[in-house]
């Protein structure tokens, strides 16, 4: 579904972030990439999301056999690309089921599909907050305004559920979350997993892989893939930190 | 004969027809316009807003009529009240069963109570311009303790080149009495035409007078408005301006609060593309104590448009506990656009709660970015976020037919959906 193939970007007039990152991600799949601060997480998601700012100097992105590269965020998430935000924006003024609604309809556009039927929309509204216990208030208020950090993150599994990506990319979800929240975003993120959609969790902690078990850890390193194992890697990583990675390519 | 003149105010109105002057208040305005020149930039109330080029020009006066129905708003229920090129177009009016409301021609006004409830409050060149060669409008009465039954709608449209428009309008509501005002502005083949249009009014003791202006002429008119209301003891006077036309549009508002427990607000929306240039002029003078006002302008300029805000409040020495807002938030969507936001607050008195904000900004670019991220485009994404912007300015207007329209006018006009 994805190939990341030695990917190199950089801050637009600034220093290069990801040195030749390779990932391949296939339908049905969940990879988590951890690392330490600074070794380009962040980089990686906004860059596959299409962000201002970065400057990819090398590589590609294949998506489904589009060059994900060269397309507007917006088509991107067109295209099936959906990315949790790590901080999201608060936008007042706008209710978060109009803009969803908005964006539901020119997705389907784009695909030449038909558009959704108000009922519809609104029972599928019905089924994606109940996923995160978002209530119906929240889901008709101003996108994030107001909403505590878990509503947040909350509100970004609620708008994966609508949208249903074929490829997710949760940018550290997980941080800020108390363990009741951690909770329930992770099982809406788990009864959204399917054979046919991916997942990356990109995280900190080991803590969210206790919840949402991943087929694939990826260690990322100044820029790069460093090690790969399943997610008893996680686990390790959690007891014995990022050094002896290091250590064990130094030897 | 040839007269020779070397007023500028006196060459402008040369060519206008001369009123049959029986009226005091033409005659002391032609008297004072004697001694007016224009207003400059140097001087402060204009600085922002150059009127030199369009009152160097010559404006005919010619009646004509229109059909009312293009410009109707459906579900409104109104009476109707057409104005055509500053006439009052009579065959073309409507007005309803009601017997709270009395609506007659503005020579049917009072100039003894006129000239009571007016007194002592300053003109300009424009308003007396009005006030001495006014060719039409209503003065209508708002029977004591009575609601109108209808909103009174006055429609107004400039038809053909080169044209002033001078429509005076008087509005009473006498005490306990409640009323809504919607007044409309249009225009067609309108090239160098010329609104000057005063509408005034006294609201009674405990009365509610709401206006929605809604200005929607073509970019080639010019247009300048004097509104001026009286609120007299624990009355409400509620404005909502919404202003997307017109080449150059200067709204004056000056409201005097003379008694307690009064709640004044005003409300404005003004969307500016090309070289438009919008000003909102607003004065609230508070005379006495325990009242409230509200002031919320939004501004979203485009291309090579401009915006002026300036809000001045007074509270005098004897109006203690008074409350005051006001903000002022503008957008600025090119870099050509520019805006200026000056409130002014005039505090005589110690007990009062004032407050004032003004930002001039840009949309979120975080904001554009994170609807891009869920699958709508760009435009889109900044029609939304300008659409939210806006809103809370819109949603003052509670008349549901008048909001329908204005949504349905700004999808047309600008493509936005609310």
């Amino acid at each position: 579904m994805l190939t990341i193939k030695n990917l190199h970007a950089s801050v637009e007039e600034g220093a290069e972030i990801l040195k030749g990152l390779n990932l391949e991600v296939k339908a049905g799949e969940v990879h988590a990439i951890m690392g330490p601060n600074g070794s380009g997480k962040s980089t990686l998601a906004s860059v596959l999301a299409g962000k201002d700012g970065y400057e990819v100097t090398e590589g590609s992105v294949d998506f489904d056999g589009a060059d994900l590269l060269d397309l507007e965020a917006e088509d991107r998430a067109k295209e099936g690309l959906f990315l949790a935000f790590q901080y999201p924006v608060e936008i007042p003024g706008v209710s978060n089921v109009n803009f969803l609604r908005t964006a539901m309809n020119e997705i389907r556009e784009y695909r030449k599909e038909d558009k959704l039927s108000a009922k519809d929309f609104l029972a599928k509204v019905k089924v994606a907050s109940n996923l995160v216990e978002l209530n119906d208030k929240l889901s008709g208020r101003s996108v994030n305004v107001g909403f505590s950090g878990g509503e947040k993150k909350r509100n970004e599994i609620f708008q994966m559920a609508m949208l249903e990506p074929k490829l997710a990319i949760l940018d550290e979800t997980d941080s800020g979350l108390d363990i009741d929240a951690l909770r329930i975003v992770s099982e809406g993120v788990n009864k959204l997993r399917n054979k046919d959609n991916a997942i990356i969790l990109i995280t900190h902690y080991q803590r969210l892989l206790e919840y949402i078990q991943p087929d694939f850890v990826h260690v990322l390193s100044d820029g790069k893939i460093i090690k790969t194992g399943g997610k008893d890697l996680a686990l390790e990583l959690e007891e014995r930190g990022y050094d002896w990675i290091n250590e064990e390519i130094a030897q | 004969m040839e007269v020779v003149v070397d007023n500028k105010v006196l060459e402008f109105v040369a060519d206008f027809k001369k009123p049959e002057a029986s009226s005091e208040v033409r005659k002391q305005a032609m008297a004072a316009l004697s001694g007016m020149d224009f207003p400059t930039t140097r001087v402060e109330e204009w600085k922002y807003t150059r009127v030199a080029k369009y009152v160097k020009r010559k404006y005919k006066q010619v009646q004509a009529t229109v059909n009312v129905e293009d410009y109707t708003i459906e579900g409104l229920d109104a009476h109707e009240l057409v104005f055509v090129n500053g006439y009052f177009d009579e065959a073309q009016s409507t007005i309803k069963d009601d017997d709270a409301v009395s609506i007659q021609k503005i020579e049917e006004l009072n100039e003894e109570y006129y000239s009571d409830v007016v007194d002592g409050t300053e003109e300009n060149v424009f308003s007396l311009i009005n006030k001495a060669y006014q060719t039409g409008g209503v003065s209508v009465v708002v029977k004591k303790n009575k609601k109108a039954k209808h909103p009174i709608h006055l429609i107004h449209v400039v038809d053909g080149e080169e044209l002033i428009a001078n429509t005076r309008h008087f509005v009473h509501l006498e005490s306990g009495s409640k009323a809504e005002v919607v007044a409309t502005f249009h225009s067609k083949n309108s090239t160098n035409s010329f609104t000057n249009v005063a509408l005034e009014g006294h609201v009674e003791s405990n009365a509610s007078l709401t206006i929605n202006k809604l200005q929607t002429e073509a970019k080639d008119v010019l247009h300048i408005s004097n509104e001026f209301f009286v609120q007299d003891e624990g009355s409400n006077f509620l404005i909502n301006t919404i202003t997307t036309g017109g080449i150059l549009t200067r709204n004056g508002l000056d409201v005097i609060v003379e008694g307690e427990n009064c709640h004044t607000e005003m409300n404005g929306a003004y969307l500016g593309t090309e070289n438009q240039h919008i000003d909102n002029h607003t004065i609230i003078d508070q005379l006495y104590s325990n009242c409230i006002s509200s002031e919320l302008y939004k501004g979203v300029m485009d291309d090579k448009s401009s915006g002026v805000f300036n809000g001045k409040v007074i509270v005098r020495q004897d109006a203690q506990k008074i409350a005051a807002y006001q903000s002022n938030k503008n957008i600025l969507l090119s870099k050509g656009a520019n805006v200026y936001s000056k409130p002014e607050l005039e505090i005589y008195a110690d007990d009062v709660r004032c407050s004032h904000g003004s930002t001039i900004g840009e949309l979120d670019e975080e904001a554009v970015y994170y609807l891009r991220s869920r699958g709508i485009s760009e435009a889109n994404a900044r029609q939304l976020l300008v659409a939210a912007f806006i809103g809370d300015v819109l949603e003052k207007v509670e008349n549901e037919a008048l909001r329908a329209y204005i949504d349905k006018l700004f999808l047309t006009d600008f493509g936005w959906e609310f």
